[in-house]
């Protein structure tokens, strides 16, 4: 067999049904072998794209997501995704071409060190110089990317490794070599009675959640705690949908453009059940005065995450459904009942009473965004599969696109990378055929990665991409705005194409929305459609991300609403 | 306050790289690292001297862990251990310094492997200090170059370190 059909085989044993990539030189023969395969490979317009598509399949789906890239340009067109998806720990194995064996070292054409470029970005890499070995890479790979914290993995492959003739017997599985490998999985007891004890001695508890629990698929065990325990969740960004936004428990996003009432909690808060999260900066601003009252839990499978930027007083080094299953067993030996801390609820009421997201339908007969997302709320009902560009757009997203269930929310969180949104939601299309899928995008970011609208309609992948079109970059414009004295350098983009004439060049459908009372409609019609579709809506130019805390600020920096 | 962490590392290529970009990566200071296979050709040791006071050891340890190819590491307790550096030091020796130097090559158990008319070549190990000390005691003669291969330690007992 061909060592190019044996990857092929190999990837299918992993369950691998979708690859997204984009063919090149030395890839030849891999392409050759995909001409005959079942497996589906989706064309991208561009490696980054497929990068990403890779990422949003994974986040959308569980799975884990494969992208494939020829040597040189092609393999650093994928530094993005793979510093993107190592960020948010997300499963990505990245397969890329490489020059043959022999002309690696000596400048040859389109060589690139892709082992070493993405050393500090992936969790692990192979070089393949041994055809043999490819069974037992492929399966390792797919071992590292998947379990414990999950994240990329790059295969560098040459190409006459993948024209060499080889044995391979696809019921023979092939021992794993990964003696340093050991993630672990299960919560010391002991930590975890104590931190049962602090709960149920805790007078004004939060949960803060993060990402790690979609990964660990430990929803219900989350919520069952915060039910039974009648403790507020407020969730980070690529922990929206770990907990229900609706329920009233939930107090939405957290951080420098969390919810006020998220915000206090944690500045007022005497215990917080941090759950797969990394007190990452956007969440704590000023470390020294982040959650100054409380006492930490903190549960997560990286033991380099606890104590890693605020130490904590219980850390539980173990996986997020294990851990909370645990815990729950030793809560519900305690007396919890829900009046032991009244007052907390009712002063959590009142600060979502007193503060509540802002929305006014429309100003001045302008589209305001934050509305835009609310209609785009309804009019799915809450449950599309969101995905996000970076900037404002995401922001607007997070905060007012209330997300049900995991995996339903998909943004770029640690790496903040323009032009992911509209190929991962070309990903989350294919984990999710039948999901209305929408892209809540920025008029700067969907054009990074817009040449995808020709992968989109090649597939027939109905994705929706809402441009909130204000014809700024408008997150550093707002800064421009807030801390530069509205110098706007080089944010201000009024060169555009026209979005609808662009949709429908790409054989897509455009629609444009620029008056408050007819974006239901073109909403509703363009949701409809079994195409993939650019709806362009113009909002209100200069509108900001409320509410705001300054970097590096605390909850008494809070910006409510324009100054 | 120094630190010797004892790594073990599959024997693999790149995995030195990869503990080298880890340190780069994440802002740590490698104050010397030594390199050499042990006893079993497959697995590697890294001895790694690092200062607490620009990391805290602990989070240099666990990102080291997360490295795929990092099999194990002592944070190496300095009265639970010994610990060795070779120096290679060449200092100008003329017909009245030769015997000073001698004497105070004596004391400290070092050895010369080379004479030639102006310089000679002295080999010593020992504890850091103690080769911090001897270089001092050797400046005043005029030292001509000089190589440290950096800190290597040993738990103490029968554990393996």
């Amino acid at each position: 067999m061909r060592a190019a059909d044996v990857i092929l085989e190999a990837l299918k044993r992993e369950g691998v049904d979708t690859i997204f990539g984009f063919p090149g030189g030395v890839l030849l023969p891999l392409y050759d072998a995909i001409y005959d395969s079942d497996i589906n490979h989706i064309l991208a317009r561009h490696e980054q794209g497929a990068g990403h598509a890779a990422d949003g399949y994974a986040r959308a789906s569980g799975k884990v997501g494969v992208c494939l890239a020829t040597s040189g340009p092609g393999a650093t067109n994928l530094v993005t995704p793979i510093a993107n998806a190592y960020m948010d720990s997300v499963p990505l194995v990245a397969i890329t071409g490489q020059v043959s064996r022999h002309l690696i070292g000596l400048d040859s054409f389109q060589e690139a060190d892709v082992t070493g470029i993405t050393l500090p970005i992936v969790k692990h890499s192979y070089l393949v110089k041994d055809a043999a070995k490819l069974p037992r890479i492929i399966r390792e790979a797919f071992y590292i990317a998947g379990t414990g914290r999950p994240g990329p993995v790059v295969i560098d492959i040459p190409v006459d490794v993948t024209k060499e003739e080889m044995e391979f017997d696809p019921e023979f599985l092939p021992a794993m070599d990964l003696p340093g490998y050991k993630p672990t999985v299960k919560g010391h007891p002991k930590q975890v009675k104590e931190a049962a004890r602090l709960v149920a001695k805790a007078e004004r508890p939060v949960i803060y959640a993060g990402g790690g629990v979609i990964t660990a698929g430990a929803s219900d065990e989350l919520r069952e705690l915060a039910l039974y325990g009648h403790i507020p969740v407020t969730t980070t960004l690529t922990g929206k949908g770990a907990f229900p936004e609706d329920h009233d428990l939930s107090m939405g996003m957290l951080g420098m453009h969390g919810t006020q009432y998220a915000n206090y909690a944690m500045s007022r808060a005497d215990l917080i059940v941090a759950v797969g999260v990394r007190f990452d900066d956007r969440v704590t601003g000023n470390l020294a005065a982040f959650a100054p009252e409380a006492k930490f839990i903190h549960v997560d499978l990286d033991p380099a995450e606890i104590s890693k930027n605020v130490t904590v007083d219980v850390p539980i080094v173990g996986d997020a459904k294990k851990v909370l299953t645990d815990l729950m067993a030793e809560v519900r030996k305690l007396d919890l009942p829900p009046e032991r801390h009244l007052p907390w609820m009712e002063q959590v009421e009142a600060w979502k009473r007193d503060h509540p997201l802002l929305v006014k339908d429309s100003e001045n007969g302008e589209i305001i965004p934050e509305a835009a997302v609310r209609r785009i709320w309804e009019v799915t009902r809450g449950e599309a599969v969101v995905c996000t560009e970076v900037g404002q757009n995401q922001m607007w997203a997070a905060l007012h696109y209330l997300s049900r269930h995991p995996r339903r929310f998909i943004s770029s969180g640690g790496l903040g990378t323009m032009g992911f949104g509209f190929p991962a939601a070309i990903g989350a299309q294919v984990a999710c055929p039948d999901a209305l899928v929408v892209d809540i995008a920025g008029d700067g970011s969907f054009q990074m990665t817009i040449q995808e609208l020709a992968t989109a309609v090649q597939y027939g992948l109905p994705v929706k991409v809402c441009i909130l079109n204000n014809q700024y970059l408008g997150m550093v414009r707002q800064w421009q705005e807030l801390f530069w004295n509205k110098r706007y350098s080089h944010t201000c983009v009024e060169c555009q194409p026209d979005f609808v004439k662009l949709a429908e060049a790409y054989g897509a459908e455009g629609y444009r929305a620029a008056h408050p009372e007819e974006l239901e409609e073109v909403l509703r019609i363009a949701f409809a459609s079994d195409r993939p579709a650019v709806i362009d809506i113009r909002v209100k130019r200069e509108a900001n991300v409320f509410p705001m805390i300054p970097a590096g600020g605390t909850v008494h920096d809070m910006m409510e609403r324009e100054p | 306050m120094k630190h010797t962490l004892s790594v073990l590392v599959e024997n693999k290529p790149g995995v030195l790289t990869r503990v080298a970009g880890l340190f780069a990566r994440r802002g740590f200071n490698i104050d010397s690292l030594v390199v050499a296979e042990t006893e079993n050709p497959v697995v590697s040791r890294m001895t790694i001297t690092v200062d607490e006071q620009d990391h805290p050891v602990e989070q240099v340890s666990k990102q080291l862990h997360k490295l795929i190819n990092v099999l194990k590491i002592t944070d190496l307790d300095p009265a639970g251990s010994v610990e060795r550096e070779l120096l290679l030091l060449k200092v100008k020796a003329d017909a009245q310094s030769r015997s000073e130097i001698m004497q105070i090559v004596e004391i400290f158990r070092a050895k010369i492997v080379d004479v030639s008319p102006e310089v000679i070549i002295i080999e010593m190990t020992g504890t850091r200090d103690k080769v911090s000390a001897f270089m001092e005691l050797m400046k005043p003669f005029g030292v001509v170059e000089l190589m440290r291969t950096g800190r290597m330690a040993m738990s103490r007992g029968k554990r393996p370190t």
